[in-house]
């Protein structure tokens, strides 16, 4: 009897807790009200199947409860009522079915209209890239991601040039103007996912995955991760903001493009450019005659830009960008004395050309200054973001999963054994490379210790002191 | 099958043979659930410290994020794995089977034996991963590469490693012992017992262990490709990628190739663990409604539908993983279309103890109990399994809610109410019936109350597998409040399964003696000579079955039960 009441009263209870639950979903504030509204239908079908079996089970047991001088009824099929039972739960199940997949086929299919944006995920922030001018994403692959492109967006594709690259987890979008998000992961799987907007979808190593929507409500939204992706998932914090077009665009004209950051870049041994050249030199067959040594088939690379040449006719020229494109692409115009007419013709495009120039440049010319390659560590700023230290200690003094780096050098800390140290560069250098081994107190031990070389972690310190 | 007169003859009668080292169905069933349950007690424990650091953020220490991960990990694994799959099949199965179709033993005694010392070893070696450095893996229940096996994830060096070693060992066992269970079914069913004889107990089982044969392998596979990946360097899974800013040497692996083959049994192993459980419930409410199941044929045509398109909905888990969405129209239309056979269960269920005579008793209310709250599991499930449904509500607390009335609420409740049922032939003594009230309705009501408005907040959109939600506008306040109530029940019920647990041992040794029949049950497992039965179950001449186990409350019989070896004539079942 008591199981009879109380499946009513859970019946009950249920239906007030829907009502009175300050628990509902987040405002609208994309185009997928459809969804909305589908959810809805499953859910009037589904209660009041479950308001059904539920009574059903409470009036079957007050009814039919144990009496020992009455017997059950024998009645081991009932062909009519299984046919109906079943007809009317396919009925339901196409009512909720049918709508669910024309709305489905809405979401596969992108409007032709949509713009585009890429996010891309890493361990635990998010960036993002516009196409630019040319309405095409330049293409990307792990191999092409460093220090100085960390979208890995592939130097030799012309329309990677004009890509504007959002880094800082804040993505900017035009109100009702729809956009198709494409997907991508630099790691682990993440998953895109603002409530607000209703759709979602994994970020997968290798592939590219994607969604659509119109945002339609200008205001601020959060992007969380949704696919586990390691302890700092929970912490993998964006923020997607929904302007006027006019302001959009605005803003992302002050963005930085692909080719900016090139231009800007000087921090490595060889700029992204050259080491697509050295690529090229290698796959072209160009290192088989040319080379940094002396002693090579045609001219040596080593000091070879703004060098003086004397070529056969007696004629003497400076090495600079021209000339070396058009011996790259006519050989045979200009030989240089004491080489033989043999190169072949090289059937590079512009791009290639630039790189391969730019590699002929950089590290012959290096070597001619130094005789040997000058190293550079790139800057702490870039550093912290490109190992992934920002996940988890902020730089404003807010309490992220590690300690914040504000005011942190120089200022005192209880580690967890009780014991109070002062933060000094030998500590923090303890503290990259062992992690764990001095744990300040009130934080878990959960730092990976992440690949870095005497010199990075130097420029990280350095980094870490001006904040 | 002719009576076997060897068998006595191999009655073992050393302290160590009996009850060690024993091939007797009923020693291997018991211990199997033994070491069940224990692990289960462990994932239990589990789950209130990951409730404690959901429910109080910040006020434990110990439970940073690492260990959260590394409990929630734990918990999902052994309790779908190591408990359900374990007890339902290891030891319901092995414990019913023989007795249910009148066999002296399983066919092949031997390996069924080595079955469970296999499932003994592999949950040492899961238990191992406890005290290795870095600790077991915290990549959650699922596994997921590649973060399962690159730093950054808690265990990613030792505990994932024993973690795919003990379930490559687990399925050599769950092998060895389906192979006993389907064969049994098929060859040792004794003179009479026909399959559309059998009771709807052992069709779940044999069923859920033909999908257990068919879909560990892919398991198998999957977690032998990971451990290559992980030790060897290959690039099964693992596409061309960074780990914390550094490229890995691998390339051309697909992190959703190991999506596909793990739901691929993942799927069939919802139904591996929900077949026995609709099985059982099933004969558990027809011998306390008095009351012939209804619609037997269709239940067991049900239970075979269900089987054979639990391989074709797999995907449904994966709607968001970026496959080909096109993906999505077939695994939404398959995965409602099971719907209906899983209704038309719930439908005769409840239209069994109609014009029934309901004894309310341990077992039935447990069996009550499970068709609640499985029929909330059910239908949130047609939320998620239509795939625009499933848009907003995939990867949050909807998700938890939903599998845990469907796939752990459900048939735990079931394991309950079966334990509650056989145990007096098991154990010879009646399982205290008001400890048993206080068991059931601890846990009945305290589920309830943890997992229906656990529903809301995946509507309103809190991600799953949040070691925090600090600082997330979208999550008032009320929904912290909410979660500290949900780890209060959480805890309730964790621990008044310590209720079972003593009700277990103390009627064990104190309980009312049980008679042959103390349910007044058809089915052959009532019918022995002797109870708990002896060693080839069924003295001198194996049962005779001449119906139907659903012969109650028959027209013209004084007795409202006939068993299923009784000769005299009855409404005979016509098939």
């Amino acid at each position: 009897m008591a199981i009879a009441v109380v499946l009513i009263l859970i019946v009950i209870g249920s239906i007030v807790f829907h009502f009175v639950s300050p628990w509902v979903m987040t405002p609208l504030a994309s185009n997928w009200g459809a969804i909305d509204d589908t959810m809805l239908i499953t859910l009037i079908i589904t209660g009041i199947v479950f308001i059904a079996i539920n009574f059903f089970i409470a009036f079957a047991v007050i009814k039919y409860r144990h009496d020992k001088n009455r017997k059950s009824k024998y009645e081991p099929e009932n062909k009519k009522l299984e046919v109906w039972l079943t007809a009317i739960t396919s009925v339901g199940i196409i009512a909720m079915l049918a709508p669910g997949l024309v709305v489905y086929s809405d979401f596969v299919n992108v409007p032709e209209e949509a713009s585009v944006v890429e996010v891309v995920g890493q361990q635990w922030s998010w960036s993002f890239r516009f196409p630019g001018a040319d309405n095409q994403l330049g293409k990307s692959a792990i191999e092409h991601i460093s220090i100085d492109n960390p979208f890995g967006i592939d130097p030799l594709d012309p329309n990677g040039s004009d890509d504007v690259l959002v880094t800082g987890n804040r993505l900017i979008l035009p109100l009702d103007q729809p956009v198709k998000v494409l997907m991508r992961s630099k790691d682990v799987l993440h998953n895109f996912y603002v409530p607000q907007f209703r759709v979602k979808m994994d970020m997968v190593p290798g592939t590219v995955s994607y969604i659509w929507f119109t945002p339609t409500k200008v205001g601020e939204y959060e992007i969380l991760c949704a696919e586990f992706c390691g302890i700092g998932h929970f912490n993998m914090r964006g923020y997607v903001e929904v302007r006027e077009p006019q302001d959009f665009d605005t803003w992302i004209q002050q963005q930085s493009t692909f080719a900016d950051s090139l231009a800007k870049n000087n921090s490595e041994i060889l700029s992204v450019a050259a080491k697509s050249g050295e690529e090229l030199a290698q796959t072209n067959g160009c290192i088989g005659c040319h080379n940094f040594n002396d002693s090579s088939v045609g001219p040596t690379w080593k000091g070879l830009f703004g060098k003086t040449q004397t070529l056969v006719n007696g004629e003497e020229i400076l090495v600079d960008e021209d000339y070396l494109r058009e011996s790259i692409l006519n050989p045979e115009a200009k030989i240089v004395k004491g080489f033989a007419p043999i190169m072949p013709p090289v059937d590079l495009d512009d791009l290639q050309v630039n790189a391969l120039i730019a590699y002929i440049k950089e590290k012959g010319g290096s070597q001619k200054s130094n005789g040997e390659v000058q190293k550079e560590t790139p800057s702490g700023a870039k550093l912290v973001q490109s190992k992934g230290c920002t996940a988890c200690h902020s730089m404003d003094g807010s309490k992220m999963l590690g300690p914040t780096w504000k005011d942190l050098f120089g200022s005192q800390r209880e580690l967890a054994s009780g014991q109070i140290i002062e933060v000094t560069e030998s500590y923090l250098k303890e503290s990259i490379f062992q992690p764990n081994a001095k744990i300040v107190e009130g934080y878990p031990p959960v730092m990976p210790p992440p690949v870095v070389n005497e010199e990075e972690v130097v420029a990280i310190i350095e980094f870490i002191k001006t904040l | 099958m002719e009576e076997d007169l060897e068998h006595d003859m191999h009655e073992p009668t050393s302290f160590l043979t009996k009850y060690v080292w024993s091939q007797d169905h009923k020693v291997i069933a018991i211990q199997y659930s033994v070491i069940a349950i224990l692990v289960g007690l462990v994932a239990l424990v589990l789950s209130g410290l990951m409730r404690l650091q959901l429910g109080f953020p910040g006020s434990f220490d110990f439970i940073d994020p690492s260990a959260y991960y590394q409990f929630v990990t734990m918990h999902g694994m052994i309790m779908v794995i190591y408990l359900l799959t374990a007890i339902f099949l290891g030891g319901f199965g092995n414990y019913l089977i023989p007795l249910m179709v009148g066999a002296r033993d399983m066919v092949f005694p031997f390996v069924n034996m080595l079955s469970v010392w296999f499932y003994l070893l592999a949950v040492i070696v899961l238990m191992a991963s406890f005290f290795v450095p870095g600790g077991p893996t915290g990549a959650g229940w699922t596994l997921y590469p590649p973060q399962a096996i690159l730093p950054g994830t808690p265990g990613s060096d030792w505990g994932i490693i024993l973690m795919l070693v003990s379930l490559a060992i687990f399925i050599v066992a769950a092998t060895m012992g389906g192979l006993n269970y389907v064969t049994t079914v098929l060859q040792a069913r004794t003179r009479g017992m026909t399959l559309m004889r059998m009771p709807l107990t052992i069709w779940g089982i044999f069923m859920a262990t033909i999908l257990a044969l068919l879909a560990f392998p892919a398991l198998f596979v999957s977690a032998v490709m990971m451990l290559f990946d992980k030790t060897l360097s290959t690039s099964f899974f693992m596409p061309a990628i960074l780990s914390m800013g550094q490229q890995l040497d691998h390339e051309g692996g697909s992190p959703i190739l190991f999506q596909h083959l793990f739901w691929f049994f993942g799927h069939p192993e919802v139904y591996i663990v929900a077949l026995p459980a609709f099985g059982i419930v099933s004969d558990l409410i027809s011998v306390h409604a008095r009351k012939n199941i209804f619609g037997y044929r269709l239940m067991v045509w049900a239970i075979v539908a269900i089987g054979v398109l639990s391989f074709v909905v797999w995907a449904h888990h994966m709607y968001v993983s970026g496959m080909n969405p096109m993906f999505g129209y077939f695994f939404a239309t398959t995965t409602l279309i099971i719907a209906v056979p899983t209704a038309i269960k719930v439908y005769n269920w409840v239209l069994t103890i109609w014009n029934g005579n309901i004894r309310l008793n341990v077992p039935m209310l447990f069996a009550l109990g499970f068709v609640s709250t499985f029929t909330i599991g059910g239908l949130t499930g047609l939320f998620l399994g239509n795939v625009i449904v499933d848009l907003p509500l995939s990867d949050t607390y909807f998700v938890v809610a939903h599998f845990h009335m469907v796939m752990g609420v459900s048939p735990i409740l079931v394991v309950f109410g079966g334990i509650y049922h056989w145990y007096p032939k098991m154990a010879g003594r009646m399982l205290n019936e008001t400890l048993g009230k206080w068991h059931f309705w601890c846990t009945f009501l305290g589920t309830y109350a943890i997992y229906f408005p656990m529903h809301y907040l995946g509507v309103l959109g809190v991600p799953r597998r949040y070691f925090a939600y600090e600082n997330y506008d979208f999550i008032p306040e009320s929904a912290k409040d909410l979660n500290a109530m949900i780890s209060v029940m959480a805890i309730f019920v964790a621990v008044a399964q310590l209720i079972f647990i003593f009700n277990l041992i103390w009627s064990l040794f104190k309980g009312e003696k049980a008679t042959d029949n103390p349910w007044q049950a058809t089915s052959l497992e009532w019918q022995t000579e002797t109870t708990p039965p002896g060693h080839g179950n069924w003295g001198e001449n194996l049962p005779v079955c001449h119906r139907w186990a659903y012969d109650y409350s028959v027209p013209g019989y004084e007795e409202d039960y006939l068993p299923q070896n009784y000769a005299g004539k009855g409404e005979e079942q016509k098939t």
